[in-house]
């Protein structure tokens, strides 16, 4: 470890190339908390996101008038504003007129803070494009399968649960991964309200030690080496779920 | 969309790199030109910020204007940042930095710090009266607003450990510490003294709990290469003029910011050589 660390200090009084956080600990740290806020971030948004649109994509064919009312309105809403604007609309506008709760040093602070509100904004936004991705998976699976299934005794939601969605999901997979990995890039924007996240983070060292170049390479690089591992999560994911005879 | 412009700014200073300072005269580049480019700040009241027309104005909009008289040309004004405007100047994006820059030790290595220093200003908080802040030491893991690339983020966030959460501009924090989102906004105790005295209703309840903390001089920047050059040398003159003249305490006065200490001093000091 010594031995890297010397490397890039090194480096950086020989040849200006200035990797920071590879020898000052104040900002790895900071790094490395950028890193895990990521991923954290982008894990818990992929997972409600996921229970949003599948949510979504149920209410979407319910035979209540009002519940695909509801879906259409959320749908639109979250598809068509900018997601930079919502954080900000929820985390300046909202969260105002939430009321207050009081912290463990007595004062009153809001009720959900900016990484909390960093979720809720990032979880609707995707949650919205995942409900028409969903629904789109279960408009492919032919209506006599449906209808199978219903003469053999189930329920509406017995059959969404074993019959439509297992097959909606293996059709939708491939563009599901692309709005997943749109969600984790998209966590960048939390850094508007303060998460520190990695752009956050990366901000934070190079306007201190001035290296802009590098943070910004070593910000690339982290983004396509985290989207790379979705995106093999994903392919295996899709690999395991393929059923021999059904093809997509 | 101001955050938008920003991440693409901050992109483009990485493509571009750091290498555009001209080996040629920046005097004889800006007469040529016909106008000199200032990097400004224009959220920073009452030293450079927007009035209801949407035109920057404030006190070193003031000192811009008379560096452009001087060398008879137009005068340009670009906003930065404290996050981009060092990489402005050395790109060649601009030929001059006026823009609250505190002049430290690390900052010397980038850019080229005009002496005398035409300011200084100190570390504090701007808080709510019912935070009940009375030390620095209460800060301690809490909630503090600051903005991006301020030179005391990383001193107060090693001494005192409060949470920091760090906004891209100004407003954006001052409008986080409105909705209660911190406990208190760290910044440049000059900045907290002239929103206070606005006399604006919004801050109200709110003051400057703290002792000021850290002193730090302000400079005018320009490149590294022009700084023993004429165009350094100028505005070196100038910095002197304005201490010995008495223009910038006129400044200070107009635009309605407490006599500092610091110019009083710095005043004397050059009418009495």
């Amino acid at each position: 470890m010594d031995g890297t660390a010397d490397f890039f200090r090194w480096l950086a009084e020989a040849h200006r190339i200035d990797v920071s956080i590879a020898y000052d600990p104040l900002d790895r740290k900071r790094f490395l908390i950028g890193l895990w806020t990521t991923i954290w971030l982008s894990g818990v948004c992929i997972g409600s996101s996921i229970l949003v649109g599948l949510i979504g994509a149920w209410l979407h064919g319910a035979r209540s008038a009002a519940a695909r009312g509801a879906v259409q309105v959320f749908v639109q809403f979250f598809r068509n504003t900018p997601p930079l604007v919502q954080l900000a609309f929820f985390y300046f506008a909202v969260s105002a007129a939430l009321p207050p709760v009081t912290d463990r040093f007595g004062a009153s602070v809001p009720l959900i803070d900016n990484v909390g509100w960093a979720i809720v904004s990032f979880s609707l936004f995707a949650g919205a494009f995942n409900v028409e991705i969903f629904r789109s998976g279960i408009e492919a699976v032919p209506r006599a399968t449906v209808e199978a299934a219903e003469s053999l005794g189930y329920t509406r939601l017995a059959a969404y649960r074993h019959v439509v969605l297992p097959l909606a999901f293996r059709v939708c997979l491939p563009a599901l991964g692309n709005n997943l990995v749109n969600l984790v890039k998209t966590t960048t924007l939390a850094y508007a309200i303060g998460v520190p996240e990695l752009l956050y983070a990366a901000s934070q060292v190079w306007s201190e030690v001035f290296n802009v170049r590098e943070m910004m390479v070593v910000l690339l690089l982290t983004y396509v080496a985290l989207v790379a591992v979705l995106v093999h999560g994903l392919r295996r994911w899709e690999r395991a779920m393929r059923i021999p005879g059904y093809s997509a | 969309m101001k955050f938008g412009i920003r991440l693409v700014l901050g992109a483009l200073i990485a493509v571009v790199g750091t290498f555009g300072a001209a080996a040629q005269d920046t005097i004889a580049k800006i007469k040529q030109r016909g106008t000199i480019v200032v990097g400004v700040k224009n959220d920073y009241k009452p030293w450079g910020f927007l009035d209801p027309s949407g035109k920057i104005v404030g006190m070193e909009i003031e000192l811009a204007e008379d560096v452009a008289k001087k060398l008879g040309v137009k005068l340009e004004m670009i906003p930065v940042i404290a996050a981009n405007r060092m990489e402005f100047l050395n790109q060649g994006r601009i030929d001059l930095v006026i823009a609250t820059m505190g002049d430290t030790a690390e900052r010397r290595k980038v850019v080229g710090m005009v002496e005398p220093n035409y300011y200084a200003g100190a570390t504090n908080v701007l808080a709510p009266k019912s935070a009940n802040l009375k030390k620095w030491e209460d800060l301690k893991g809490r909630k503090v607003c600051a903005v991006q690339g301020a030179y005391y983020n990383r001193r107060v966030g090693q001494l005192y450990q409060p949470d920091l959460v760090v906004f891209p501009a100004v407003p954006d924090a001052l409008n986080a510490l409105q909705g209660g989102n911190c406990i208190a906004f760290l910044f440049d105790d000059t900045l907290i003294g002239s929103t206070l005295a606005g006399g604006d209703p919004k801050w109200a309840n709110y003051e400057m709990p703290l002792a000021s903390e850290d002193p730090q001089l302000w400079a005018i920047g320009v490149r590294l290469t022009d700084l023993d050059a004429p165009f350094g040398k100028l505005m070196k003159e100038m910095s002197v003029d304005w201490h010995k003249s008495g223009r910038l305490l006129a400044l200070e006065k107009k635009w309605g910011i407490k006599t500092s200490p610091y110019l009083e001093e710095a005043n004397k000091k050059h009418r009495g050589s």
